[in-house]
């Protein structure tokens, strides 16, 4: 596993593209082929099923190594990570060895039938052979959560050099439900006709949120309208009288939306639609945490299905009649999708994504404010003429959100940073006031700038009133404006209120502790906008 | 999650008395009216070593070890009131038998042994336990109380031999001649600078150095210290007459316009701090080497155990847990604050390595 864990610490250790395309490349020259195949399965997120919880391997490592639980959990704190966290702190390796990726995955699926002191023996040696990094991707083969900074699309990138196959061939056939143990590199990628795959899904095709003027993008007209909604973006695909649901993640969820089967008969063979999952009660949709319930379950109750029942929000048709129609300008697909959803006959759980019509973008930016009233995140911004492409790119679709809530709040606790971030207090909660005490109402840790973040750590070191463990309180005086996109009421936090996506808007260094908002003003929004 | 309670301090031992204090001054022996590395002004300070935050300005008297005279003097001034002792060779004040041992953190650095009616304390300083050929091999001296730093005090810590470090450096320099890329080392200017000069395999091509290393450089070689040879880096350097060339400078030349007429250049680093992945991905130069002058986990057991200490008390790192986990082990331990700081992260977060930025992902 020497040549994957030395492609794994270049991935790591750079942040500039070509330098990560140009180690893939390199990778795949030299690699084995069965080793090439798994690569690829987990750069896609393919995981090898987990053998052994991530706790067990915390207490070999700390028994092996001889330290105490609580030094275990100081030393975590500090790395940031639990896989290299074990990797460090067991002992040294007694004797390298050599094996490959694929040896390792092999070794790891026959551990899962075994007994737990059989497990140990046979992890705690697999770690002997190891030097800390190459234990380290072993751990990280074991616990999952490969995040080498390298999207799908920089290793189709370098995949499509390496093969000369065109990268947008290779993502669709990235697609889907195949089997790394299943398949043969060269089989795969280059046999004329691969095995059909009836649930494999269209890559999707994502926007960038709009930054500056609107008026920027041109005639109004050449735009087509359409409001955000905040659901779970999925494909809903109906080929050989079945039907597939997937989401946005590639996660095949079919299963958790007994809604959309019955539309194996009513949409015709071959058709693929583009949308939004909702729950959707009384004409308008519900909060997305009535989602969760749905997503969150193994078996989907009565109730569940009652409380919050789900829709597609459909907003585009990528394949009708069986045939791809993406390279069609939107106004067409678009027109074909209404045909497709009426003949349904499903309004139910069919909803085509309104238009929403304007004469000018002024007209736009005051329907863009009015985006909560109708429970949407702000409007989409499509160029009528506009393909369907593979991705995140810039220039035809943008998300023109509305513009967040915001409340300013004072910091009260900082936690260390995990990962890259480490040995930085970079972890806040945040509180507003009820009467002249302090409620904690809000965790963030995004939104500050490099230096930012080092000014309010060395502000932690200095004003730290108590530990607990990774965490400080601290003198109750920095303000920030927190900004979020959702409010709900909530019985499991002190404040009673949960936001969604708090993160810090701007460092408030203009204002004092005192003049940070009230419980009172959360609440308000919470009338207002909660769902 | 409750903060991990040390035992109460050695203040309250009776044993203690009148040895050594943990003042607002900084550690003190009465009996013998000295300080310890202290950080403000007093009478007479004994210095363990030459960086700034153990030898400070505005001390009366300095007593150091005779490879630290040229630094101190080159730090707080040609007119410092300096005596030096060699290893080994012991001074008497008030009947307070007063010692300097090889600590090997850097050129000159010492433990200092203090001992008064049977009764013997070490005050560690900062040290390392292996041998890196310039300052001195690191000795054990057996004590009773034994005052150590504890940088790296944590069992994620644990260093791989310096040659091995050294081959990746050298070939990484070579590696760059290959590319045409000239070698820019960082490493503090005082002691890493210049083990990593001594480390560095002359074969492959001259050594230029930043002027604050040189400097340092120079003091060392008026004490009679023989170091590699260097060349520094003056306004009117040609980099044409030197190719293959590698620099050494210090953390403060990364990002600055100093660095530009090597372009093009790979720039690295070498520190403990890069022994986690953290922070190595953190660093914004292209190579981080890990390699530390101060003890790594190993290491502070290995000279705890070796020092026979009955009890330790840990000065600055991660002194909360190292203390906790000796007292497991039934060496009694405690933790006094103090301002010494450690292997400092040598590069900001955030600051320009001044190397080629193409596109980065999002
Ligand atoms: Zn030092
Ligand atoms: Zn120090």
């Amino acid at each position: 596993m020497q040549r994957f864990t030395r492609l794994f610490n270049e991935l790591d250790q750079t942040t500039k593209t070509n330098q990560k395309v140009q180690a893939l490349v390199d990778y795949f020259e030299e690699a084995a082929e069965e080793d090439k195949i798994w690569t690829i399965a987990l750069l896609s997120g393919k995981r090898p099923g987990r053998s052994v919880g991530a706790s067990f391997l915390r207490v070999w490592a700390a028994e092996v190594g001889n330290i105490p639980d609580w030094l275990f959990e100081e030393s975590y704190h500090v790395v940031g990570d639990l896989a290299e966290t074990i990797s460090l702190v067991f002992p040294q390796a007694e004797k390298k060895m050599n094996r490959s990726l694929t040896y390792w995955i092999n070794f790891l699926k026959n551990l899962r039938e075994l007994d737990e002191d059989t497990k140990k023996e046979r992890v705690t040696g697999a770690w002997l052979q190891m030097a800390p990094y190459e234990r380290f991707v072993f751990n990280k083969l074991i616990t999952g959560g490969f995040r080498v900074g390298v999207s799908q699309k920089l290793m189709v990138r370098a995949l499509s050099k390496h093969t000369g196959i065109d990268e947008n061939k290779l993502a669709h056939k990235l697609m889907g439900n195949w089997q790394p143990e299943a398949i043969n590199f060269k089989q795969f990628f280059f046999s004329s006709n691969p095995e059909e795959d009836l649930s494999r899904p269209y890559p999707f095709y994502l926007a960038y949120a709009l930054e500056g003027d609107a008026e920027a993008l041109g005639d109004v007209n050449d735009w087509q309208v359409e409001r955000k909604w905040d659901g779970i973006r999925g494909q809903v695909i109906a080929r050989g009288k079945k039907v597939y649901v997937w989401s946005r993640g590639e996660e095949l969820i079919t299963e958790k939306f007994p809604e959309f089967h019955g539309l194996a008969d009513k949409l015709p063979d071959g058709t693929v639609l583009d949308g939004e999952i909702l729950a959707f009660k009384e004409g308008k949709p519900l909060s997305f945490n009535h989602l969760q319930t749905r997503i969150g379950r193994k078996n989907i109750s009565r109730k569940v299905l009652e409380n919050a029942p789900a829709v597609l929000m459909v907003y585009d048709l990528l394949e009708n009649q069986g045939k791809d129609i993406r390279d069609r300008p939107l106004s067409e697909r678009r027109k074909m999708l209404e045909e497709v959803v009426k003949k349904t006959g499903c309004e139910e759980v069919l909803k085509t994504s309104q238009i929403v019509k304007s004469q000018s973008w002024e007209e736009l930016g005051r329907e863009r404010q009015l985006s909560r009233k109708y429970y949407s995140e702000g409007l989409m911004l499509k160029k009528t003429d506009s393909t369907y492409k593979v991705g995140r790119k810039k220039g035809d679709w943008w998300k023109w959100k509305v513009d967040p809530m915001t409340i300013d709040a004072v910091m009260i606790y900082a936690m260390r940073g995990h990962g890259r971030r480490a040995n930085l207090y970079t972890d806040y909660t945040f509180a507003v006031w009820d009467g002249d005490q302090l409620v904690p109402f809000a965790k963030a840790y995004s939104g500050l700038t490099d230096q930012e973040i080092i000014a309010v750590d060395a502000f932690v070191k200095k004003n730290t009133i108590e530990r607990f463990g990774p965490v400080r309180s601290v003198k109750p005086e920095l303000v920030f404006e927190i900004a979020f996109e959702g409010i709900n009421k909530s019985s499991r936090h002190k404040s009673g209120v949960a936001l969604r996506f708090p993160r810090m808007h701007r460092w408030r260094k203009d204002k004092p502790a005192s003049e940070a908002n009230n419980l009172e003003d959360l609440f308000a929004l919470l009338k207002q906008y909660g769902g | 999650m409750i903060t991990d309670r040390v035992v109460a301090g050695p203040i309250n031992q009776p044993v203690f008395m009148g040895l050594l204090q943990f003042t607002s001054k900084g550690i003190y022996c009465k009996q013998a009216d000295v300080y310890i590395d202290p950080w403000k002004s007093v009478e007479k300070a004994l210095i363990t070593h030459g960086h700034s935050d153990h030898a400070r300005h505005g001390h009366k008297q300095y007593l150091c070890h005779q490879h630290s005279r040229s630094i101190l003097k080159l730090r707080l001034g040609k007119n410092i009131n300096i005596q030096t002792v060699k290893y080994g060779e012991s001074v008497s004040i008030n009947g307070v038998d007063i010692s300097f041992h090889p600590a090997g953190h850097i050129i000159g650095s010492a433990q200092i042994r203090l001992e008064y009616k049977g009764c013997v304390w070490v005050v560690s300083g900062d040290y390392k336990i292996e041998d890196d050929g310039l300052s001195g091999a690191y000795t054990p001296i057996k004590c009773q109380y034994f005052i150590t730093e504890c940088t790296f005090g944590l069992p994620v810590y644990k260093w791989i031999p310096q040659q091995e470090v050294f081959d990746d450096i050298n070939n990484w320099w070579q590696q760059n001649n290959k590319e045409g890329k000239t070698t820019v080392l960082i490493g503090y200017s005082l002691g890493k600078a210049q083990r990593l000069i001594q480390g560095l395999d002359t074969s492959i091509g001259p050594i230029l150095t930043h002027g604050a290393v040189e400097n340092i450089n120079q003091a060392l070689r008026d004490d009679g210290i023989k170091l590699n040879d260097t060349v520094s880096v003056t306004p009117d350097f040609d980099k044409k007459k030197f190719a293959n060339a590698i620099v050494v400078a210090p953390p403060s030349a990364a990002g600055t316009n100093w660095l530009k007429k090597f372009h093009p250049y790979s720039i690295g680093i070498a520190s403990g701090w890069m022994g986690l992945r953290g922070p190595r991905r953190r660093r914004t130069v292209d190579r981080g080497f890990v390699l530390s002058d101060h003890a790594d986990w190993p290491g502070l057991n290995q000279a705890v155990q070796a020092s026979g200490a009955e009890y330790v008390i840990a000065t600055h790192g991660y002194t909360n847990a190292f203390a906790r986990w000796l007292n497991e082990k039934g060496v009694q331990a405690s933790v006094e604050n103090t301002l010494f700081e450690g292997e400092l992260p040598e590069i900001k977060e955030g600051s320009n390595s001044g190397s080629t930025n193409d596109k980065t992902e999002n």
